[in-house]
């Protein structure tokens, strides 16, 4: 689904990620993990075209992506969302949420200025599609609260909600569990499963063993830009490497 | 967000108050007054667009403003071209222009973007002032002829001129009132939010911020053009930032990112001026503190203040959840800082 080909990012004279080659699979939950500063947002950035690879290949579903725009590769079917996300705080959220199925219309100004079926019927949809994916995430109740009303996991479920409403194949997610609690992390992690069950690929960036080690099909593990390891939870928990740059003692292999 | 039940009584009600006026006036200068300040409130809604609604401070805007009134005021003058095709010409130029502008400005982002546009907003008003075979230089433009009469309409007069300004400005916020409200809307919307986030969501940011800024410099232009048919007389002084800065007061007062802020804050602060004229130079005493409290404690502008509660209040009644709602929203609030 998602293959990564000697993918090297330079700022300057640091290499934030550097000569990265693995492969994503279609259907799986995939974790990226690594301490502070091992290149795992850029490896993010860089996929989703925030930047530039100094070198190396993207390819997703067959597609060379590498030099493509944020907005081209959304178009594709490549969705991300942020560690925090900026929401209009003084419109609703279902109102928030319109905007996401955008990229899947075609109308366009003069559509605005005669206000012609085609937009009439662009706006029924994405309205429909925030609708669906409000209910996805498990938010219906909130749909007409303000989103400056609404609490940090409900914010963190909205950001699924806007990668979800523009129709993706793989979903790219920036720590989605970070500053909710442990019993809201369970949540979160049901949530990323059900959008494997609805046939989604997952990408994730996280911080959260517990819920990595659960959850995960495959996991990539950064130090330093470089990949120091991939494999199996299971693979992951007993390499040596894995241990000493990240891990630490407790959670080696028993 | 709105309740829109009352909505449309409230325009209807505005709309008559507004055709009304003339009548109500004690005399014709305050007609003429108004009529200005509903020309720099077509501009304020143009700038509004991509201030408020897309999240870029273009400090050019004034010089947009001039470029259409100077395209009359040649076009007129110098060619003896009718003032409606004058008229035509002048938005064109002007969104013309403007395209090029964004498509060179719009490369940068936040600040960078502003002081850009301050230069290019200087650079029209060089090219006006030194240029003067085709500008008149210092000088300026005049006797630039009244709008010609359409039909058995004439606008020879004040009255007259304030309704035809009065039809231009109900356009210019019905035409508004669509975009913002449309899908485009939203799209603009989401590149001030976050323009990272627009992107993954599939906006194309500089296609879609180039739109923007095109129909605020179309606004520009055609406020300019109306400007020149109206007030007859033109300088280069009006391309000058300052007047870009008098527009972003407008939509400060009223309301940043709402359809009716610049006009209520055109009005209002054109008639606070006014009314502070005997004090000559010192009314910015009274009026620069003025500002100050009002952008201390309505910092949404007077529209937004009162849309924000219109919309808290909306929320509030469909699910009355929210009291504890916020409590553990701030709760947690304090958890994330601490």
């Amino acid at each position: 689904m998602l293959e990564i080909q000697g993918l090297t990012k330079r700022f300057g004279g640091l290499t934030a990620v550097r000569d990265v080659t693995t492969t994503f699979e279609r259907n799986r939950i995939n974790a990226i993990i690594g301490p502070n500063g091992a290149g795992k947002t850029t490896f993010f950035n860089l996929v989703s075209g925030y930047h530039k690879p100094t070198s190396g290949r993207i390819i997703f579903d067959g597609q060379d992506v590498t030099n493509l725009r944020p907005d081209q590769v959304a178009r594709l079917g490549v969705a991300r969302t942020f560690q925090s996300t900026t929401l209009f705080d003084k419109a609703t959220v279902l109102d928030n949420l319109i905007v996401g199925h955008r990229l899947r219309t075609t109308s366009t100004f003069w559509d605005v200025v005669f206000n012609t079926g085609r937009l009439k019927e662009d706006e029924h949809r994405c309205r429909a599609k925030a609708e669906e994916v409000l209910d996805f995430v498990g938010l219906s109740s909130v749909a007409h609260h303000l989103a400056a009303d609404i609490s940090q996991e409900e914010r963190k479920r909205v950001a699924f909600a806007l990668a979800l409403a523009t129709d993706p194949k793989i979903v790219l997610l920036d720590e989605p569990a970070g500053g909710v609690n442990p019993e809201e992390t369970l949540g979160l992690a049901e949530l990323i499963r059900k959008m494997i069950r609805k046939g989604l690929t997952v990408c994730l960036i996280e911080h959260k063993m517990d819920m990595i080690m659960s959850l995960a099909d495959k996991i990539v593990v950064l130090d330093h830009g470089e990949m120091i390891a991939e494999g199996t939870p299971a693979q992951i928990r007993s390499d040596q490497r894995v241990i000493e740059a990240y891990l630490g003692a407790d959670y080696a292999a028993a | 967000m709105m309740s829109k039940t009352w909505q449309k009584p409230l325009l209807a009600v505005l709309l008559l108050l507004a055709i009304a006026f003339p009548m109500i006036a004690a005399n014709d200068y305050y007609i003429y007054v108004m009529s200005l300040a509903y020309i720099m409130a077509i501009a304020a809604v143009g700038l509004n667009l991509i201030l408020g609604y897309t999240g870029q401070l273009n400090l050019a805007h004034a010089g947009f403003m001039a470029i259409g009134a100077y395209t009359v005021g040649i076009l007129t003058v110098d060619y003896g071209v009718p003032y409606w095709i004058a008229f035509v010409i002048a938005g064109i130029l002007s969104a013309i222009v403007g395209f090029f502008a964004g498509l060179l400005s719009l490369r940068l982002k936040g600040h960078f973007f502003s002081i850009f546009t301050l230069c290019v907003g200087f650079m029209i008003y060089l090219i006006i002032e030194k240029w003067d075979v085709l500008t008149h230089g210092t000088v300026g433009i005049i006797d630039i002829p009244a709008p010609t009469g359409i039909g058995p309409i004439r606008f020879d007069n004040t009255w007259s001129q304030y309704y035809l300004v009065l039809f231009f400005l109900v356009v210019s916020l019905w035409l508004m009132s669509r975009i913002v409200h449309s899908l485009l809307g939203r799209a603009f919307i989401a590149i001030r939010n976050g323009e990272d986030l627009a992107e993954t969501l599939g906006i194309n940011l500089m296609r879609t911020k180039v739109l923007a800024f095109v129909l605020s410099t179309f606004y520009a232009g055609m406020a300019g053009a109306l400007y020149a048919g109206f007030v007859r007389f033109i300088g280069p002084a009006m391309a000058l930032e300052s007047h870009t800065f008098d527009m972003i007061a407008f939509i400060l007062v009223g309301g940043i990112g709402t359809l009716f802020g610049p006009l209520l804050g055109a009005i209002l602060l054109t008639w606070l001026t006014q009314s502070l004229q005997f004090l000559q130079d010192f009314r910015m005493i009274v009026f620069g503190p003025l500002l100050i409290l009002l952008v201390m404690f309505f910092p949404q502008g007077l529209i937004g203040y009162w849309r924000e509660r219109q919309a808290r209040r909306a929320a509030a009644s469909m699910q009355d959840r929210r009291l504890q709602r916020s409590v553990i929203g701030q709760q947690q609030e304090v958890g994330t800082n601490a």
